[in-house]
């Protein structure tokens, strides 16, 4: 390169990373307001790790714990919803908040618009059985089959509530199997348990299960 | 799993390449306007994009059409910025101590194609083939066009 090439090259000066980024962030606030992208995401630390929250124009349609995997998460909601996604903390800025409350016990319900898009047919009707169990309390997986209109399927529930798009939202922590066993949990029991510690149905040590703690 | 990437990824990996083509083409007043266009169309096309495309080319066609319509836009105007910037400084500077602003207004006189090969080329780090692709033209003409812009700054600027 001679010396008019690199002039050329540098006519946006050393800053241009930092400027380009903050022309990036305009840009991605106008995607958002002016309805041209269809998803936006961002990361929210938690107690329970990092999530990755996702919302479209209807409302919050996906909240995951990302354990290494936020890539394979932002992709598959690509290929399944639409590519026109852009990064947008503050879009999600009430997610990120009601958040921050529930872990420091501040919140008691999420009042947030809930896009079900990711959960169609009987794991929709599971999954907003679900959503109706207060917070504090229990209930079983036949219980959340028998309330979306199939009582004998508590297998297929147990699965619905496994492939939740919204935990912690839509609380599937708050449903155990029968006998108080805490079942399983998308995200690990460990988390299911902190959770439940959280509303004051555990306390530590009650049961012989791992401590309840994020996992790394 | 083809399919397109997050359109995320896209700005990730190419804004900065898009800014200094376009502050280079434009000038730093006008850049920003400019980004957010190319980048707000782009992501209006982008479902619509075959998923083996060239993504920094394309983002960069998008923004040489972008920076194309505010040199339009300027020539309209009765007294264009970059002309009065050639007219009161052009000529007396030394070589070798070329302010930017000046060079800026060397390649706003540029005829469009041979600015836009020139700085898709230098700002915008694509081949000749991608810029080839970008104005429409053949891979020999975006050569010439980009050789014939460099030689007029470099007679304007000899280093």
């Amino acid at each position: 390169m001679n010396e008019i090439e690199r002039k050329l090259h540098g006519l946006a000066g050393a800053d241009a990373v930092a400027r380009s980024g903050q022309a990036a962030r305009r840009t991605v606030a106008r995607a958002v307001s002016e309805g041209v992208a269809d998803l936006w995401f961002t990361s929210i630390e938690s107690p329970v790790g990092d999530l990755l929250a996702a919302g479209t124009r209807r409302g919050l349609v996906q909240l995951a714990y990302e354990d290494g995997d936020r890539e394979d998460l932002l992709r598959g909601l690509s290929a399944r919803l639409s590519p026109r996604m852009v990064e947008a903390g503050p879009a999600l800025d009430d997610v990120r908040r009601q958040l921050e409350e529930y872990f420091d016990r501040r919140r008691r319900r999420f009042e947030l618009r809930l896009d079900w898009s990711l959960a169609p047919g009987f794991r929709g009707r599971v999954l907003h059985a679900t959503a109706d169990v207060p917070y504090g309390q229990v209930t079983t997986y036949a219980e959340v089959a028998a309330r979306a209109g199939s009582p004998r399927g508590f297998r297929a529930a147990g699965n619905a509530l496994g492939a939740n798009p919204l935990p912690i939202v839509v609380p599937c922590h708050r449903v155990l199997r029968a006998g108080g066993h805490l079942g399983g949990y998308t995200g690990g029991l460990g988390r299911k348990r902190y959770l439940l510690e959280t509303e004051g149905v555990l306390q530590a040590g009650l049961l012989d299960l791992p401590p309840a703690r994020p996992r790394p | 799993m083809a399919g397109l990437p997050p359109f995320q990824h896209l700005i990730d990996s190419h804004r900065t390449d898009v800014w200094r083509f376009l502050v280079a083409s434009v000038g730093p007043a006008e850049a920003e306007d400019c980004f957010q266009e190319t980048f707000l169309s782009a992501l209006r096309a982008y479902p619509r994009l075959r998923p083996d495309s060239n993504l920094r080319a394309w983002i960069l066609t998008i923004a040489h059409r972008k920076a194309l319509d505010v040199h339009r836009a300027r020539r309209r105007r009765p007294v264009a910025v970059a002309e009065v910037e050639v007219d009161s400084r052009g000529g007396e500077q030394p070589a070798g101590a070329v302010p930017d602003g000046d060079l800026w207004s060397a390649v706003a006189a540029l005829p469009p194609r041979q600015r836009a090969a020139v700085l898709l080329r230098c700002a915008g780090d694509l081949s000749h083939r991608q810029v080839a692709h970008a104005l429409g033209c053949s891979e020999e003409a975006a050569r010439r066009s980009a050789y014939e812009g460099l030689k007029k700054l470099r007679e304007v600027y000899p280093t």
